[in-house]
């Protein structure tokens, strides 16, 4: 299988999007020349009116897009970093994520809202901040947030044909991630994890760049002959609960990873359905890794501390093995 | 222009040149962590506007913002650590380069968010005006910034409010890679003040005088109380939106090419040598020592921010709530 960078998956996919379907456009600001180089090169096949750089104009884009997917395109809105989105918020919180059921099911909304979310590049406070958890709070919007390039690939193809607003998360530190990517065309279901690394101690709940710490934290408890289960969610809304669950049911113990902050976070999500759903399989409580609760400083040394790294999922699970629950009676 | 005020004028100029000629080199070698934007080529803009300024008159910056500092009378040293990440910078590490502020100096801060500073400036004109000052804001922003929600709000509530405020456009004439012709169906950002009903007025962003100029006018109108300018300074960046792009952008390519020969035409630090020499009210040798010691003092603000320390985790978790 021909190995591929994260940056060069979302390329394919792109492109194969776009030539299969005349429906769908790409629109943003410097899409043509790819600032993430992830829309880098489509403009020579597709065109101006296929490939559309934009103003600077992030509400009107992203507004733009909502009105274009309701009446007959598939337009993919790239929106580079994920704190841009917060400028788009008003439309995607208003608009995308109401008008559907608002309206009593007239339109359906196949837009996808693309963007680089998360930080650990010495960004600063203004390009770094997570913004999943602002949209796994909406309603009727699907969040993706792909691990690696084979998934990015799939999962975005199937976020374009999906008749949903989709915001499609890409993290910037992955970019330059190779990994196995066939030529072929293939998708992969929304709302699906994947066991990423099994094992029967403990099971850690990640998506994005956390899978990648998760798995370096696993292979490091190996050694000491802790055998960690790695769940990449994939998709964070809606979220596969039934894989997790299942896990969680095998191992008894589990760590929920998510770079965003600890309030509200995705870590916060997961962890309270599973103390509610898998309660009496849990043989200590379960424990959430998240931002430290400030803005992403730019000091690369301190921006190390705001986002988990693999060393305190490692201590996390040290802690959870060496629990015991008390006898219930 | 009496002598003193020229030096100072030309002073400016120079102070933002040599720091972003070293800051420039610095990236190079992979000294620097995150993104860097220079100012190099737009200097006469910032300068000309904040020699006008009182140290209590307030400015709002961008992404590419250390000229908008060292105008307003920043410290190398502090920026210099900033840049570097370290703790004795301005932001103690927790910034950047996009992010430097001073507000002792009125400095409200560089923003990473395109127009986000704007509305800020707008904030802190309404601040003036109700506290009864006659401080004035400024607001500096890119052409492609004109094109976001943010400018035209701040436009229009700064004019139906008849805030002390400056808007004052770099129109380096790109927005990243985008040529700001291919983002709006005008050339002339200053146009757009009309339709908010404030004065607009086209500048030589490259001549330092000639913003001066203008900005005098605008200070003055803002400091009476009649309300907003919108200033639209033509400009070119001399080097590419970011540091490291060409490796970036693999061999494509988008500058213009006439505007890249005016770019090298206009050159605002040259252009106000010339003035000067021509003027003969400033020796040569005035110039030629003053280039000595900023240079020198570039040199000393790079070796304190190799000197200072990185930020600790006392610092990360300071400066929260009050
Ligand atoms: C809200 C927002 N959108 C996009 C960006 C990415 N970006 C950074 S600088 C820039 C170009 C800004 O152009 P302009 O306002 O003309 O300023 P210049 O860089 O030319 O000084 C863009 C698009 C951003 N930082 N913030
Ligand atoms: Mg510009």
């Amino acid at each position: 299988m021909p190995r591929k960078t994260y940056i060069a998956a979302i390329q394919a996919a792109l492109a194969e999007e776009l030539r299969q379907d005349p429906n769908v456009i790409l629109i943003g600001e410097d899409v043509r020349l790819g600032v993430f180089a992830g829309t880098r090169g489509l403009h020579a096949e597709f065109g101006d009116a296929r490939v559309i750089d934009t103003p600077i104009s992030e509400l009107g884009v992203a507004g733009a897009g909502i009105g274009a997917a309701a009446t007959g395109l598939r337009p993919v809105v790239d929106l580079m970093f994920g704190t841009f989105l917060y400028l788009a918020f008003d439309q995607i919180a208003n608009q995308a994520a109401t008008m559907r059921y608002m309206f009593g099911g007239q339109t359906r909304l196949p837009v996808v809202f693309m963007t680089q979310n998360g930080g650990g590049i010495g960004a600063g406070p203004h390009h770094s901040q997570p913004v999943h958890p602002f949209f796994m709070n909406l309603p009727l919007i699907k969040v993706v947030m792909p691990s690696t390039p084979y998934d990015v690939k799939g999962l975005l193809k199937a976020a374009i044909r999906d008749d949903n607003p989709v915001v499609f998360l890409n993290h910037l530190s992955l970019g330059s991630q190779r990994g196995e990517v066939p030529d072929e065309a293939y998708t992969l279901p929304l709302g699906k994890a994947e066991i990423k690394r099994a094992g029967r101690d403990l099971t850690v709940v990640a998506a994005g760049l956390m899978v990648h710490h998760a798995l370096k934290a696993a292979a490091e408890l190996a050694e000491s002959g802790i055998e960690a289960e790695v769940v990449d969610l994939r998709t964070l809304k809606p979220w596969d609960e039934e894989t997790v669950l299942a896990s969680v049911e095998r191992t008894g113990r589990c760590i929920c990873v998510d770079e965003s902050y600890p309030v509200c976070g995705g870590a916060s999500e997961w962890a309270a359905c599973i103390s509610e759903k898998a309660f009496y399989a849990l043989k200590a409580p379960v424990q959430r890794i998240s931002n430290a609760h400030v803005p992403i400083p730019f000091s690369p040394t301190l921006e190390k501390m705001v986002i988990p790294q693999p060393a305190a999922i490692v201590a996390a699970a040290h802690r959870v093995m060496a629990t015991t629950l008390p006898e219930r009676n | 222009m009496e002598p003193n005020k020229l030096l100072d004028l030309y002073t400016r100029i120079l102070r933002i040149r040599r720091f972003e000629e070293q800051v420039g080199t610095l990236f190079a070698q992979g000294q620097l962590p995150g993104f860097v934007h220079l100012y190099i080529g737009e200097e006469a803009v910032g300068a000309g506007i904040c020699a006008l300024l009182r140290d209590d008159d307030y400015i709002v910056s961008t992404h590419r913002g250390h000229g908008h500092v060292l105008a307003k009378g920043g410290d190398m040293q502090r920026m210099m650590a900033e840049l570097f990440g370290k703790r004795t910078g301005y932001c103690k590490g927790k910034g950047g380069s996009m992010h430097i502020a001073d507000f002792s100096i009125g400095m409200l801060g560089a923003c990473g968010i395109v127009g986000g500073g704007i509305p800020v400036a707008v904030g802190a004109g309404l601040s003036a005006k109700t506290r009864g000052t006659d401080q004035v804001a400024v607001s500096f922003f890119g052409d492609g910034a004109s094109n976001e929600g943010s400018f035209h709000e701040s436009l229009n509530l700064a004019s139906a409010l008849a805030l002390p405020v400056l808007f004052v456009c770099e129109n380096n004439q790109y927005g990243e890679f985008t040529p700001a012709i291919q983002a709006m169906n005008i050339r002339d950002i200053a146009l757009r003040a009309q339709g908010y009903g404030i004065p607009g007025v086209i500048v030589d962003g490259t001549d330092a005088l000639a913003v001066y100029d203008v900005a005098q006018e605008a200070v003055a109108r803002a400091r009476r109380g009649e309300g907003p300018t919108l200033i639209e300074a033509k400009t070119h960046r001399r080097g590419g939106h970011a540091e490291g792009e060409e490796a970036f952008l693999g061999g494509q390519q988008y500058r213009l090419a006439d505007e890249l020969a005016a770019a090298r035409r206009n050159d605002p630090l040259l252009k106000l040598h010339t003035f000067i020499v021509e003027n003969g009210q400033i020796p040569l040798e005035t110039l030629e020592t003053l280039d000595h010691e900023i240079t020198q003092a570039v040199t000393e603000a790079v070796a304190f921010a190799r000197a200072s320390e990185a930020p600790d985790e006392t610092i990360l978790y300071e400066d929260t709530w009050v």
